[in-house]
C-alpha cells in the first residue's frame, strides 16, 4: 500500500495547520486513547496518566513529532522511522492492534479541531497514511 | 453484555438529541465507502461510487445512511437491551446480506469521527468514550445472531 501523489499533497498541506497545535493534539490523542481503550494503559505502568500530567504531555509531543517526521519524509516513511521501527520491535513490543486505536484517536482529535479541512478525501488520506506509519512500525516484529 | 452507567446514557442521549440523523447517516456511510473502498462490495447497485465526491453526493448512500442511523436511534432508546433490539437485523445481516461483522466496527468508528467533526470541542475524550462503548455494543449486538 503506498500513498498517491494527491494523498501526499493533502497530508503535507494539512500538516502545516496540525503542527501549530502539535503538543496539545498529542496530549489530547493520548487522553482519548487511554479513556476509550483503557487496556492501552498497560504499556505505561511507569507513567502518571492523569489529565494534565507532565509525562502525558511529553509523550504526546513525542508521538506527534514522530508523525511529523513521517510527513516531512513522506516519500520515504520507512527510512524516516527506521529507528522507531526497531524500538517498537525489540524493546516496546506494543501489540499491533494498538496502532489502529492510536490512529483512530488521532483522527478523532484532528476531525474535532479542523472540521472544515477534514473532508472525506482528507480523512481517507490520513487513515491510509497512519496505516502506512503503523505498518512501518510493526515491520520488524517477526 | 454491555452495561451503560446512568452518566454514559445521559451523555449519549444528550448528544444524540442534537444530531441531524439524515446528514450524519449519509456522512458516516459515505466516509466508510471512501476510506475503506472494499466496503463498496455490499453496494453494487448504488450507482456512481467512483470518487469521494461521487460517494458523498450519492442519493442512495444518503438514503441508506439515514436508514442505518435511524436504526441506531432506536437502539439509543433501548441501551439496556441492544441484543434484543438488533436480533432481527443481526439475522438479516448474516443470512441475507452476508456482511462480515468487522464492518460494523468500521462504520461505528466512522460515526464517531463524524460526531467529532460536527461537535468539535464538545466531543471531549469523555464523550468519545461513551460513544465508543455505544458503537461497540451495537457492533456486538449486530453480530450476536451470526452462525
Amino acid at each position: 500500500m503506498s500513498l498517491t501523489k494527491t494523498e501526499r499533497a493533502i497530508i503535507v498541506s494539512m500538516w502545516g495547520k496540525i503542527a501549530t497545535q502539535a503538543d496539545t493534539i498529542g496530549t489530547e490523542t493520548l487522553e482519548r486513547l487511554f479513556l476509550s481503550y483503557p487496556q492501552t494503559k498497560t504499556y505505561f505502568p511507569h507513567f502518571d496518566l492523569h489529565a494534565g500530567s507532565a509525562q502525558l504531555r511529553a509523550h504526546g509531543s513525542k508521538v506527534v513529532a514522530a508523525v511529523g517526521d513521517a510527513v516531512k519524509s513522506i516519500d520515504n516513511i520507512a527510512g524516516a522511522l527506521a529507528k522507531l521501527s526497531e524500538l517498537h520491535a525489540y524493546i516496546l513490543r506494543v501489540d499491533p492492534v494498538n496502532f489502529k486505536l492510536l490512529s483512530h484517536c488521532l483522527l478523532v482529535t484532528v476531525a474535532a479541531r479542523f472540521p472544515a479541512d477534514f473532508t472525506a478525501e482528507a480523512h481517507a488520506a490520513w487513515d491510509k497514511f497512519m496505516s502506512v506509519v503503523s505498518s512501518v512500525l510493526t515491520e520488524k516484529y517477526r | 453484555m454491555v452495561h451503560f452507567t446512568a452518566e454514559e446514557k445521559a451523555i449519549i442521549t444528550s448528544l444524540w438529541g442534537k444530531v441531524n440523523v439524515e446528514e450524519a447517516g449519509g456522512e458516516a456511510l459515505g466516509r466508510l465507502l471512501v476510506v475503506y473502498p472494499w466496503t463498496q462490495r455490499f453496494f453494487d447497485n448504488f450507482g456512481n461510487l467512483s470518487s469521494a465526491s461521487a460517494v458523498m453526493g450519492n442519493p442512495k448512500v444518503k438514503a441508506h445512511g439515514k436508514k442505518v442511523l435511524t436504526s441506531l436511534g432506536e437502539a439509543i432508546k433501548n441501551m439496556d437491551d441492544l441484543k434484543g433490539t438488533f436480533a432481527q437485523l443481526s439475522e438479516l445481516h448474516c443470512d441475507r446480506l452476508h456482511v462480515d461483522p468487522e464492518n460494523f466496527k468500521l462504520l461505528g468508528n466512522e460515526l464517531v469521527i463524524v460526531l467529532a467533526k460536527h461537535f468539535g470541542k464538545e466531543f471531549t475524550p469523555q464523550v468519545q468514550t461513551s460513544w465508543q462503548k455505544m458503537v461497540a455494543g451495537v457492533a456486538i449486538a449486530l453480530a450476536h445472531k451470526y452462525h
